[in-house]
């Protein structure tokens, strides 16, 4: 309630890319807001989940998170955008962006939230990262960039090249916050949450995908096969279609 | 009052009383808290007091915000971070659209409505008649609550004066735009932040000026540092040490005004309500502003000062502020005193009636709509206590009940009716939290 910081230190405005898709919305339905994950832009979202989900009837939104922002700087955009909306927004967040969603929710009352493979946790997240790819989480660890490789995001169906070009695109510098972050507030107004992963996601052990869902007040969707990129994997159209199932029903009762 | 069959029984419904910033955010915090929203608006558009169209509306063609964005805004309905940090009336009201529209809002306001009486029915309940604005026929509804947000910034206070004048005098009220002001000679009567707003105006537009205060007060820059002042100083540092920043921020820029005949402030900052004007010292600089004492009488052509000068303006704008009304509601309900005061539980909830709240009625060194965001989840959240939890809910008014003035409400201010309603804003936000913290525990 006493914000000293944003009071005295208010975050600077910044230029913000938002990719939009709104002609097919229907207006009763409130739009739709995607939040990438670290490295990512988007891009991540623009190919596929967007025009699925604005296929659906929903006006969507994709956000690319400003460069070098740190998780206020990205909350703060995160809630200036869904605030820039005609409608009160549902906030769709993946990997490190669910983060931001969660720490959103805190602050901005959502219509409703998905948190699709949510990096919460940060230290067994950072585990899971040494097991599963040591040589590109180290330098990480001391300011250099993190190199993530295409097991540790992908199934096994990605064809390689497909992997390599998305491996390409993302820029990972991940802020030590990323680890030492308090936890997620307390959503704001009580809005439905639906937390989405994979049992074979390498980056968000299944543990905390549990205890994420368990904090929301629900079991976690599972789309077992998939890696951790949900939005770009092969089979990207099921956990998109589950999520607008869900919030349809929702949004009847 | 007898039971007809006249009476729409609205059940748990809330009724709110207003559709300006308090009004909306009661609406908002409500819903949220799971009720059903009636809210009458006598105006045909939300915005209240930002509504310049509306025939109560105070603002004026310059008017813009005191507070800078960040301590003004809604928060969890941020203004764009592209705006100004001390945005108009125009792009306040916008904002006030923005989030009555994003939240639809609108759907559980009646426009164009009244609210004529709001009486008890003895069993916690209220009986509210409307009627369209200007007359018609009248309606009666039955609330499980009422939520007065009817604003305290629309019943002007005006001066009395003794003697004739000759000239015009209007009262701030009715001071919409600086051609009013041009190639007059104004006398500008009052040193809050809508007078030395006028008189900066009129520093600008008329031929002569004369701004009269009854007392000194802290006019403190709208930036220092290259910063908004209220950023610099909204810290979470003790009172005495805001006071000290607060008069550094003064001296470093507009220094001692006695030099130009203003009086020395007689208290220090922040026990009277703070007034934010970097031009008046810059206009009293340029001599295009002489300050004079209170004002005594009207005689003919001139107006007597304090001192037993007389000067001869030919329009007096009387800054004087505001008076809260509650026409609607019999006194008794609100504790209100012989002068008008209500006395109010954290300036909000009515003592004697645990359904009856008022959002909005505070003035603070801050903006007000964070302040009715939380009064109004305070209020949606005890509404809801009494239903889920009847027996917490008496245990946490008795602990409220008892809870001293002093913990929530700054001690030492300059005793004028100004002054009423006036917290410290970390001091309020905290008793506020201190009860959702108590409801929370009771949940």
């Amino acid at each position: 309630m006493l914000r000293y910081e944003d009071w005295t230190d208010p975050v600077p405005a910044a230029e913000r890319e938002v990719v939009s898709l709104t002609e097919d919305a229907r207006t009763d339905r409130p739009p739709l807001l995607f939040v990438p994950g670290l490295g990512h832009g988007a891009w991540a979202f623009a190919e596929t989940w967007l025009p699925r989900a604005a296929a659906r009837g929903f006006a969507a939104h994709a956000l690319t998170p400003r460069p070098d922002g740190d998780l206020r700087a990205q909350v703060h955009d995160v809630v200036q955008v869904a605030a820039s909306l005609p409608r009160q927004a549902v906030l769709v967040g993946q990997g490190a962006g669910a983060l931001v969603v969660a720490y959103a929710m805190g602050r901005y009352p959502v219509r409703a939230a998905v948190l699709a493979a949510p990096v919460m946790d940060g230290w067994p997240t950072l585990g899971a990262a040494l097991r599963a790819n040591p040589f590109g989480t180290l330098p990480a660890l001391f300011g250099g960039r993190l190199r993530l490789n295409r097991r540790q995001l992908f199934g096994p169906e990605m064809p390689a090249e497909d992997a390599q070009r998305f491996l390409e695109r993302i820029v990972a510098r991940p802020r030590r916050e990323l680890v030492t972050h308090d936890p997620a507030p307390r959503p704001v107004g009580d809005p439905p949450v639906l937390v989405v992963g994979s049992p074979d996601d390498r980056v968000v052990p299944r543990t905390s995908l549990d205890r994420t869902a368990t904090r929301y007040g629900s079991a976690p969707l599972l789309f077992p096969g998939m890696g951790h990129e949900l939005m770009l994997d092969v089979t990207w159209a099921d956990p998109i279609e589950a999520i607008v199932d869900w919030l349809e029903k929702e949004l009847e009762s | 009052m007898p039971d007809t069959p006249d009476i729409a029984d609205r059940h748990d419904a809330v009724c709110v009383i207003g559709a300006g910033a308090s009004g909306l955010a009661a609406i908002k915090n409500l819903r949220e808290a799971g009720f059903e929203v009636d809210c009458y608006e006598r105006e045909t558009s939300v915005g209240g007091a930002w509504n310049w169209r509306h025939d109560r509306s105070p603002v004026y063609a310059g008017t813009h915000l005191i507070t800078s964005r960040p301590l003004t805004e809604f928060p969890d309905f941020p203004m764009p971070d592209t705006w100004p940090d001390y945005p108009d009336h125009k792009m306040v009201l916008s904002y006030l659209e923005r989030y009555s529209a994003h939240f639809g809002l609108e759907s559980d306001v009646w426009f164009g409505t009244e609210v004529v009486s709001v009486a008890p029915t003895g069993d916690g309940r209220w009986n509210v008649t409307t009627q369209s604005t200007g007359g018609g026929s009248s309606r009666v509804q039955r609330y499980a609550g009422v939520v007065v947000a009817n604003g305290h910034n629309w019943s002007a206070a005006r001066p009395e004066i003794p003697g004739d004048f000759r000239g015009q005098v209007i009262h701030s009220a009715q001071y919409k735009d600086p051609a009013q002001l041009r190639n007059r000679k104004v006398l500008v009567i009052g040193g809050g932040n809508t007078g030395c707003d006028i008189a900066v105006e009129a520093a600008q537009q008329a031929t002569m000026v004369w701004h009269s205060t009854r007392r000194g007060y802290w006019y403190a820059p709208k930036y220092v540092f290259g910063r908004p002042a209220d950023q610099v100083n909204a810290r979470r540092i003790p009172l005495r040490l805001r006071q000290w920043l607060y008069r550094k921020a003064v001296g470093f820029t507009a220094g001692d005004l006695t030099r130009y005949g203003v009086p020395a402030p007689d208290h220090q900052p922040y026990e009277s309500h703070p007034t934010v004007n970097s031009q008046l010292p810059y206009y009293l600089g340029h001599g295009r502003i002489t300050a004079v004492p209170d004002v005594t009488e009207f005689d003919g052509g001139s107006v007597v000062l304090a001192d037993g000068r007389r000067i001869e303006p030919d329009l007096v704008i009387t800054a004087t502020g505001y008076r809260p009304r509650f026409e609607f509601l019999a006194p008794e309900l609100l504790d209100t005193a012989e002068d008008g005061r209500p006395d109010l539980h954290l300036h909000a909830f009515a003592r004697k009636h645990p359904t009856l709240a008022v959002v909005g009625l505070v003035q603070a060194d801050f903006g007000l709509f964070p302040l009715a965001h939380w009064q109004s989840v305070a209020v949606a959240r005890w509404l809801r206590l009494r239903v889920t939890d009847p027996e917490r809910a008496t245990a946490v008014q008795q602990k409220e009940s008892t809870r001293p003035v002093a913990s929530w409400s700054k001690r030492r201010v300059v005793p004028t009716e100004r002054h009423w309603f006036e917290v410290d804003h970390g001091d309020y936000l905290r008793a506020v939290e201190g009860l959702l913290r108590e409801m929370e525990t009771a949940a």
